[in-house]
């Protein structure tokens, strides 16, 4: 009997954090435990640990593999582990109620996976798995076959376009920074991912580094760079610690260092860590930082790609936009071309969060409907509530009303509705989303967030939280919105980096789809998705209430009295609005309007 | 030289100038706060923002270099609505105190104010609280009039190579601070101040004393070491107030601490206002008139040259006085004594 | 001065100090200039930053050594060796400029043979600098197309200080680095006006413009211009007088705008020697402590008080102008000076003198200026020489010839090793080296009477070696002695690395510790000047 068992725990950031090294333990624990009694499926056991697989909200997810068979399992804990062993791996009988469901076949049979295809299989800590797949090979295929004119060209044609949110086209970039004359050139992989709610790049670095490493060689080649940098935010600690591994196995195994394959070709990466500011996944602070400054973005012209880092020419792509060079170079420019739309070529990993079923890491063909993936991937609204707009793009994107639902997402169709792609961050509203508290809301992250270079993005971006902040607190004023407007566009305007330039995109798309909840707002006092507390009454309903006496604690003014078991009261000359009984009370009996 | 078009003007401007220069060149006025020709190019403040052909966004013409055949304007009611509201955001954010500001008269912000009509900011909100009270002798800062235009960082570390000073915080909250917020402790050389367009640097000796447009101003030479520092010196009711330095000298503006705010022996209560003599030796020096004081100089000089000739007699120019002063001193020594005992301190 | 004027025929700073951000080599020996000369240090800052190479030879850690390609810590007193060291390299390794050598200078061969001892070996026995630093030194300095030499008294107040001047005047011939733009051999001149002082004659043994007393010809010029007699015997140099006063041979003095009773070297001898002068005359704007010894004290005007003209390091001729007028009597010294010229001489007292008319007089006495007049330098300042009405001014000397005589070429000079005139020794164990902090200015006559200037430096200090520091059982800020040979002083001292072991640092500005009590009066045999720079010092606690 030569069956083999494999069993695949999920050790990406979200998995971990649903408890995947106790799983680990324990598959390890019973295996012993049961190795004892039985050594031969001991012998054949083989425990992997791989990246993340996109399905976050399910983790922590594991794949049992007997001769072949792969049983996947949803939501595991360490204390099922026992069961799982005693009997699927020793009984051959998989637990049928911890298997996922078919919306996991659905989340993932619907999605196009290049940039993604390995994680989840792969451990990310073994170059021979990597290796196993293919990898290296686009590598040595460019270096030892192609000059770097050819990479470039061939690059130019797959119609690959920059991930990390400009969609600047990636052959194009090359050819600049390759048209320059310098004794240095190089590489930067951006993987200061910054919106909050994106994890694409930590995903691909977790769970795939050695794809990342090989793009970077292939567009030094083709760039003529010799040094590489990855600058990745030091709050991705596993990210850091699986790229340290990949690139000492890379060197070890000759992938980076001298005379590569044999050729005349040297390069090697080094790793730079950012401390987590926002700003410096724009281009040019990334620059800075890297040189020992203070993260500030620096006007451009002169682009990067002509003086960047150190004042030489420089080449900065993002994660994903490196991980897409592999595939490119080894199974060419035409198939990943015919993979898209007409001006967005190949796939794009997407971080599906908000009011949705199926929260996670998706990779969608380019030109893919809304639709599909709000409805098909993610499973449709978070409990059948009513879906309102979906943002994209990171906290300085849009906000995409229900008419525009079967929008292709790609960098033309979603500029032509006021967002944009973004490094591919979405977030799903339903009908309880307010937009005004929705703009204020990524307001305040990119306010926080600006460096305080410019003017217009220093103060602007607080102004405008500012006036956001008054009109949901029932202070707005008329003519705020078109203030509003003009700021935005101003700051939209004259701010001198991308974060500047496009901070105002929520208050604009919000203003252009949804005005009248602004206007709601200030004419009427009214918040219509019950969200501005400062706009809402609260009250008791006398019937539903039980006097259980939660909301009496949770009030910080004494407005709520009440006897213990009867019906409380909320005294509205006192409330403050700050909806802490709302949210404790239990019963319902808390209302607000 | 490259040729370009700004604002329907031909241009020729030299190759490697940015768009501002090449305007500037051809006199045409682009408002700046954040700029200064003598250090490298910031692009902060948004008020030299420009539109040239072909460029989908406006862009700052001081980082911008000039290509041939470039079309610029450099005004439209689109650049001067944004530099407004760039305008109106920093007064939203300053204590617009100018009746009391120490920089009233010379201040680029009261100008852009006053260029652009601003009374009254469309966007009141918070604003910064960063005064501060510093220990050190010198330098005043009032930091909620500070505009970050960085020119006093970048002053501080590319011309003074010290670097003393850098921001903190970010966002709205931007503070300009030497490192961990410590007291300021540099060379005082005072060139932050000179550089900063408004009130938030100024030396604490000037506070009271009349703002710029007050004063009597006088260029000259500085006194202290052998660099020729060009100087200027702001006096009011014969009191010197100020020292500074126009950019356009040969020490490009600027000095050290010791001339730009060691000034104050020229008004010490300290200074010789009467002649004085010990009319024994022995005795104390006594006040005298110039008449007498002269006349003692003469007769003993003569008398000293009559009894033990000439050469008994020395003299010690001065280093520090100006060339007609020793010119005429050693021709006193050469011709009214007859001696060549004449030197100066240029060995120590 | 007497050094490069013996070799170039002027002692001038060769170059611009504009000229120095275009270096692309700088050699900066014996001077601390981001604190002397700090805006002649802003040039050197920015040359750095735009790529030249910096080399410090100093042996405290000057805050110049923050910006140096190559720091050379030589042992106080060894300047000449360390540079006849790199010449020696430069030679070794062919790095010498022979054209201009062959077409430019004279003294060659016997030079080249005076070179041979001074191996880097040696250089680093005598130095202290590692051999392999000072042949890195040598390549740095004598590869650069355009490398500038930047010194002050750090390498003329020796005992060998014209030696050191010698060594440095052949160290630019050497490689060509003298007669284009950006290069040359450039002493800093530490006072405002020293350069402009020396350009009008007073020294002991030249009139205005470098004339010499001694030579028949240039006497009669004079005489005729001034319609005197003139003494062709030259004078006393100003540290020579304090010997000829003890001695009885000189008996009178007139003394203005100079504090010599503090800024001369061994001061407790100097003050002996004003004191015993039948009589003394002391011009100043303030009751310093020279005025404090005089018969007469005449009351002068400050700077900002007068008309005139100043001459910076680099030749440039600049107006002085009046801010404020005199407090009380006071009056300007050109004005005082000229009565008391009118009065000696039976002219007129009461006729008056502009200062214009009198450079115009220089200007018909020297063709350095002659195409100078208050008219254009009041548009713009102007560097000698300016012979015409019509010539621009001399941003670097020496283009096509040296003025030293007919044959127009500069002269190499055998420098020989001389010893410090005092070296440490048992009983009096450190090396005292002395200068200027960047908050004072000379005897702190006007900077400490700046609130600001006085607050941030209140007080002298002793810098010493931690190591020293241990030895000696002292901590930072307590108080010690330091006794030389000629005086003591009581200083608190400060503990620092800027200082290498055995060797200490004491600034002259402050009369109540007066560093310049402790130091040498040992002169220069050939330019007079005093040993400030090294002398021998016990210290206790």
């Amino acid at each position: 009997m030569n069956s083999e068992i494999i069993v695949n725990v999920c050790m990406g950031t979200g998995g971990i954090a649903a408890g995947a090294e106790m799983v680990m333990t324990a598959f390890k624990e019973e295996f012993e435990a049961a190795g004892v009694k039985n050594a031969r499926i001991e012998e054949r056991c083989r425990l992997h640990k791989v990246g993340c697989r996109g399905f976050c909200a399910r983790d922590v997810l594991v794949d049992i593999n007997v001769d072949g068979e792969v049983s996947t399992y949803q939501y595991i804990q360490p204390e099922m582990v026992k069961r799982l062993i005693q009997d699927h791996v020793i009984g051959k009988q998989p637990v049928t109620e911890w298997l996922v469901g078919d919306d996991y076949h659905v989340f993932h049979d619907n999605q196009t996976k290049i940039v993604l295809a390995d994680l989840g299989k792969i451990n990310p800590e073994s170059i021979d798995d990597y290796l196993g797949v293919g990898g290296y090979t686009a590598a040595k295929k460019a270096l030892t076959t192609m000059t770097p004119a050819e990479v470039i060209v061939t690059v130019k044609n797959s119609g690959l376009r920059g991930r990390g949110g400009g969609g600047f086209p990636t052959g194009l970039k090359w050819s600049l920074c390759a048209a320059n004359e310098a004794d240095q050139r190089y590489v930067i992989c951006n993987a200061d991912e910054g919106d909050p709610g994106a994890f694409m790049d930590r995903s691909v670095v977790e769970g795939n580094p050695h794809a990342v490493i090989e793009g970077m060689i292939v567009t030094a080649y083709a760039i003529g760079a010799s040094i590489g940098y990855v600058y990745i935010r030091a709050e991705y600690p596993l990210a850091v610690d699986r790229l340290r591994i990949a690139i000492a196995a890379a060197r070890e195994r000759g992938y980076l260092g001298k005379k590569l394959f044999g050729g005349q070709f040297d390069f090697d990466v080094k790793i730079k860590l950012g401390a987590g500011a926002f700003v410096c996944g724009e281009e040019t602070a990334l620059i800075a930082s890297i040189e020992g400054e203070r993260g500030m973005p620096r006007a451009k012209p002169p682009f990067p790609a002509n003086k960047g880092l150190w004042g030489k020419p420089t080449i900065i792509n993002n994660v994903e936009t490196l991980a897409n060079i592999p595939p490119i170079i080894n199974k060419g420019a035409e198939w990943f071309a015919s993979i898209g739309s007409e001006k967005s070529k190949g796939t794009k990993v997407i971080a599906l969060t908000g009011k949705i079923r199926n929260t996670g890491l998706i990779e969608i063909p380019m030109g893919m409907p809304l639709n599909d993936i709000i409805f098909k991937i993610g499973g449709g609204i978070e409990g059948d509530k009513l879906f309102k707009a979906v943002q994209t793009g990171g906290p300085s994107g849009g906000c995409i009303p229900q008419q525009y639902i079967d929008l292709p997402v790609d960098y033309e169709g979603l500029k032509s509705v006021g967002s944009m792609m973004g490094s591919g961050g979405m977030v799903v509203l339903d009908e309880t989303d307010c937009m005004v508290n929705i703009a204020k809301f990524f307001l305040q992250f990119t306010q926080d967030e600006s460096c305080g270079k410019c003017v217009p993005c220093r103060i602007g971006t607080k102004r405008l939280l500012e006036i956001l902040t008054r009109i949901t607190e029932g202070k707005g004023k008329k003519g705020d919105i078109e203030l509003l407007q003009e700021l935005a566009e101003d700051v939209r305007d004259s701010s001198l980096c991308g974060l500047g330039m496009s901070a105002p995109n929520p208050v604009l798309s919000t203003i252009k789809y949804f005005r009248h909840e602004y206007e709601a707002h200030i004419n009427q006092k009214k918040c219509p998705a019950k969200v501005c507390n400062k706009l809402l009454t609260f009250f008791i309903r006398q019937d539903m209430c039980v006097g259980c006496g939660m909301c009496l604690k949770a009030c910080s003014v004494n407005a709520i009295t009440g006897e213990k078991k009867q019906p409380h009261h909320i005294d509205n000359t006192l409330c403050i609005q700050c909806g802490s009984c709302f949210d404790v009370c239990k019963f319902s009996a808390v209302i607000k309007d | 030289m490259i040729s370009l078009t700004i604002d329907e003007k031909k241009i020729e401007a030299p190759e490697g100038a940015t768009v501002l220069e090449a305007a500037r060149l051809a006199k045409i006025d682009i408002p700046t706060l954040c700029h200064d020709p003598r250090m490298k190019p910031h692009g902060a403040c948004r008020l030299c923002i420009v539109d040239i052909a072909g460029l989908p966004r406006p862009v700052t013409s001081c980082t911008t270099p000039a290509t041939d055949g470039m079309v610029v304007t450099t005004t439209n009611p689109r650049l001067e609505r944004l530099r407004k509201t760039t305008v109106e955001l920093l007064l939203s954010d300053h204590p617009n105190d100018c009746m009391v500001c120490i920089k009233a008269g010379d201040c680029t912000l009261q100008n852009l104010a006053y260029k652009y009509a601003i009374r009254e900011s469309r966007f009141k909100g918070a604003v910064r609280q960063h005064n501060r009270v510093d220990n050190n002798p010198f330098i005043m800062r009032e930091q909620d009039k500070c505009v970050l235009c960085g020119l006093c960082v970048r002053v501080c570390d590319e011309v003074q190579g010290v670097g003393a000073i850098g921001y903190a915080n970010r966002g709205f909250e931007s503070d300009i601070c030497p490192p961990f917020k410590n007291e300021l402790n540099c060379e005082f050389c005072g060139q932050c101040v000179s550089v900063c367009p408004t009130g938030a640097l100024s030396a604490k000796m000037w506070a009271g004393q009349p703002r710029l447009e007050g004063m009597e101003n006088t260029e000259t030479t500085c006194t202290y070491c052998g660099c020729g520092c060009n100087i200027t010196l702001h006096s009011h009711a014969n009191k010197v107030v100020r020292v500074s330095s126009r950019s356009d000298n040969h020490n490009r503006g600027w000095l050290c601490v010791k001339g730009r705010f060691g000034y104050e022996f020229i008004n010490s209560k300290d200074r010789l206002t009467t002649p004085l003599i010990r009319r024994e030796k022995g005795g104390k020096l006594e006040p005298a008139t110039w008449d007498e004081a002269l006349d003692l100089v003469v007769a003993k000089m003569s008398a000293i040259k009559e009894q033990h000739g000439a050469d008994a007699i020395g003299g010690l120019a001065s280093a520090r006085c100006t060339n007609e002063e020793n010119y005429l001193f050693q021709k006193l020594m050469r011709v009214g004594i007859g001696t060549n005992n004449v030197d100066h301190c240029a060995r120590y | 001065m007497a050094g490069l004027a013996a070799k170039f025929g002027s002692g001038a700073m060769s170059n611009s100090v504009e000229g120095i951000s275009r270096n692309e080599a700088l050699f900066v020996i014996g001077s601390n200039t981001t604190e002397n000369h700090p805006i002649i240090g802003l040039r050197m800052k920015e040359a750095v930053a735009r790529g030249a190479q910096l080399i410090v030879a100093d042996p405290r850690k000057i805050p110049l050594v923050k910006f140096a390609t190559l720091w050379l810590r030589h042992k106080p007193g060894t300047d000449s060796v360390l540079l006849n060291a790199m010449m020696h390299v430069i030679l070794a390794e062919g790095l010498e400029d022979k054209t201009f050598i062959a077409e430019r200078t004279e003294g060659f061969a016997e030079f080249v043979e005076s070179l041979k001892e001074f191996t880097p070996d040696f250089g680093e026995k005598i130095t202290g600098v590692p051999a392999e630093d000072i042949r890195k030194a040598a390549r740095i300095y004598a590869s650069a197309g355009n490398a500038g030499i930047y010194y002050a008294m750090g390498i003329t107040q020796h005992v060998m200080g014209t030696n050191n001047v010698h060594a440095v005047g052949n160290l630019a011939m050497l490689t060509g680095n003298l007669g284009k733009d950006a290069a040359g051999v450039n002493p800093l001149r530490g006072q405002n006006n020293v350069q402009g002082a020396c350009d009008m004659g007073c020294l002991p043994d030249v009139f205005p413009g470098y004339q010499k007393v001694a030579i028949p010809e240039i006497r009669q010029k004079f005489e005729s211009a001034w319609c005197a007699a003139l003494s062709d015997v030259p004078g006393l140099p100003a540290s020579e007088m304090t010997e000829a006063m003890l001695a009885g041979r000189m008996k009178g003095m007139y003394i203005f705008g100079e504090n010599p009773a503090v800024s001369d070297p061994n001061t407790n001898h100097a003050v002996k020697g004003f004191e015993s002068l039948e009589f003394l005359v002391v011009q100043d704007i303030f009751l310093t402590e020279t005025a404090e010894l005089a018969d007469v004290v005449l009351p002068s005007a400050s700077f900002a008080e007068k008309n005139g003209t100043f001459t910076c390091s680099e030749r440039r001729v600049q107006r002085v102008r009046p801010a404020i007028a005199s407090p009380g009597a006071a009056r300007d010294d050109l004005a005082i000076i000229h009565e008391i010229f009118q009065r000696l001489t039976g002219g007129d007292a009461a006729a008056t003198v502009q200062p214009a008319e009198v450079f115009n007089e220089v200007a018909s006495l020297w063709a350095g200026i002659a195409g100078m007049d208050y008219a254009r330098l009041d548009r713009d300042s102007l560097q000698w020489p300016c012979p015409t009405k019509d010539h621009p001014g001399t941003p670097y000397l020496f283009e096509k010839t040296f003025p030293r005589n007919e044959t127009g070429k500069a002269l190499f000079t055998k420098v020989p090793y001389v010893l410090s005139d005092e070296l440490p020794d048992a009983e009096y164990p450190y090396v005292l080296t002395t200068g200027r902090e960047l908050f004072h200015y000379h005897t702190g006559t006007m900077t400490r009477r700046s609130t600001g200037l006085a607050a941030v430096a209140p007080e002298a200090f002793v810098e010493v070696n931690p190591a020293d520091a241990k030895d000696l059982g002292v901590k930072d800020k307590e108080m010690l002695t330091v006794t030389s040979r000629r005086g003591t002083i009581r200083v608190k001292a400060r503990v620092s690395d800027i200082v290498p072991p055995k060797v200490v640092f004491i600034p002259f500005h402050y009369k109540e510790a007066g560093a310049n009590r402790l130091t040498s009066d040992a002169l220069d045999p050939i330019c007079k000047i005093m040993e400030a720079k090294v002398c021998a010092v016990r210290i206790e606690r």
